[in-house]
């Protein structure tokens, strides 16, 4: 499998991204390790997939009237990250803070190669991304992640269940069987990208604590002497 | 309609997309701002519909998907290139899918405003890299023809300040900070965009229009031009090439060295 090419973090501030299906817990992770960072009076700066404004319209647009082809979403998610990336995550990573991001480029490695767009071609795409300084794969058995997900959240929509690619007539089954290709390319990309594999079946406790580990090993001399922190942080 | 040969893309294919299907004919107008590309293809639409032909004409940020998206943010104040160039990415997807590709299985002549060129061309002036824009871009079909309405900047701006009587912040490049006032910086960036695309009209296959003269005589060398691409061909006719894009070792869009 190829592997992506990303710019260099030059800058004081560092870049921790997670990535996971749906149902892993990642998010919730990544919060915890936030706010923890946060307490101990670090500069963190937040950027969740999909969130720019400046293209919100469009996508609400495109999944509304399900316009999309496998070109176009890969494409205007491609814009939305360009736009944080420009307008947020470069600045904040310039002014040091940590800046910890609810999925990256490789949902878009996993999710569009799914949807039948060329890896190489996605991978080129993305190669403007900041390369990050740590990066936690949450992995999850399949139906473990469904579990979570039909148990607890409200209807599935029809590009998250990957409607689009007409696997199934039934919402259920499409999701099942687009979340399950998506976790295959997730697992072959594991080893390209070193990504840091947290079994995502363990507690959440267990993992935090292992997220947390890894942090202070991997960036203990950044968290030292670059990051910035906050002012009326807690003393070390 | 003369048989042509099957239009192929230039690097990726598209998902779904049977080109030995696409009866139609791909017709490209580049060439940089206020060239007066728009005259030109309004005139070229009536005299091909006069002869019996089914026009589809179509440009940038004319797509359903991401058309008033780009609008709404060159309305705003942060619309920074990388995404800029994306959003014209994903509106230039979008028109290819769900109208040229259509059009071109129904065989229209599709007359299209500008192409991945211009979009290629303004991502280099905003000093992006040539090669990373080139292999996005590279889902796109290769034109039956592009005709590059070429002109200097001089030319240009005679035709802003004559025609339109202002310059526009984004035709000036203003977002990227190259001059004092909108004068100064229309001439550098439209400078940078018009290197750029003269650096690809080899590669790619232009055929290059002389657009400083009169419009008349520009319409009758595009007249000429496209005439002979409709008729059965005895020799071969210059076709855009796909070798820019193949050839990936040598890029054939420019990076900007002028800044």
């Amino acid at each position: 499998m190829p592997r992506p090419s990303f710019v260099t973090n030059r800058f004081r501030g560092k870049l921790i991204i997670v990535e996971g299906i749906d149902g892993s817990g990642k998010s919730t992770q990544l919060s915890l390790l936030s706010q923890w960072l946060r307490s101990q009076g670090y500069a963190v700066a937040f950027s969740e997939w999909n969130s720019s404004p400046l293209v919100r319209d469009t996508t609400k647009r495109g999944k509304k009237k399900e316009m999309f082809t496998p070109t176009t979403f890969s494409l205007i998610h491609a814009t939305d990250f360009a736009d944080r990336m420009e307008r947020y995550i470069v600045p904040m990573l310039k002014a040091g803070a940590i800046v910890c991001a609810d999925r990256y480029a490789f949902t878009a490695f996993a999710r569009d190669v799914v949807r039948g767009v060329s890896r190489n071609w996605v991978r080129n795409l993305y190669r403007f991304a900041m390369r990050p300084n740590l990066a936690f794969y949450f992995r999850v058995p399949l139906e473990v992640a469904l579990g979570r997900i039909l148990g607890g959240r409200d209807a599935i929509k029809y590009y998250e269940a990957g409607m689009d690619l007409q696997l199934s007539r039934n919402i259920v089954e499409s999701f099942r069987m687009f979340q399950g290709r998506i976790l295959e390319e997730y697992d072959q990309m594991a080893t390209e990208v070193g990504f840091h594999i947290i079994d995502a079946t363990g507690s959440i406790e267990q993992q935090q604590q292992q997220m947390r580990e890894i942090v202070m090993r991997e960036l203990a001399e950044s968290l030292q002497n670059t990051v910035l922190r906050t002012q009326t942080g807690a003393p070390r | 309609m003369t048989t042509l040969q099957p239009l192929s893309f230039y690097a990726e294919s598209l998902p779904e997309v049977e080109t030995s299907e696409l009866q139609g004919k791909l017709i490209v107008i580049e060439g940089p701002d206020a060239v007066g590309r728009t005259t030109q293809i309004e005139r070229l639409r009536a005299w091909l519909e006069q002869q019996g032909h089914a026009v589809l004409d179509t440009g940038l940020a004319r797509s359903a998907l991401a058309g008033k998206g780009i609008q709404q943010a060159k309305e705003g104040n942060t619309f920074g290139p990388l995404t800029m160039t994306l959003f014209y990415a994903t509106d230039f997807a979008d028109r290819l899918e769900n109208e040229i590709i259509p059009a071109l299985r129904a065989g229209f002549v599709v007359l299209t405003d500008r192409y991945i060129f211009s979009l290629m061309a303004r991502a280099v002036a905003r000093g992006e890299d040539p090669r990373w824009i080139e292999q996005v871009a590279g889902f796109a079909l290769v034109p039956h023809a592009i005709y590059y309405l070429r002109a200097e900047v001089k030319d240009l701006v005679s035709r802003v300040v004559v025609g339109r009587g202002a310059f526009d912040y984004w035709e000036s490049g203003m977002d990227v900070g190259l001059g004092q006032d909108m004068y100064d910086s229309f001439l550098r960036y439209q400078l940078r965009v018009i290197r750029a695309l003269d650096h690809m009209a080899k590669g790619y296959g232009f055929v290059t229009v002389d657009a400083s003269r009169h419009p008349d005589r520009i319409f009758a060398d595009l007249q000429r031009h496209i005439t002979r691409l409709f008729q059965p061909r005895r020799r071969p006719v210059k076709r855009a090439s796909t070798k820019a894009v193949k050839a990936r070792a040598t890029s054939a869009v420019p990076s900007n060295q002028d800044s």
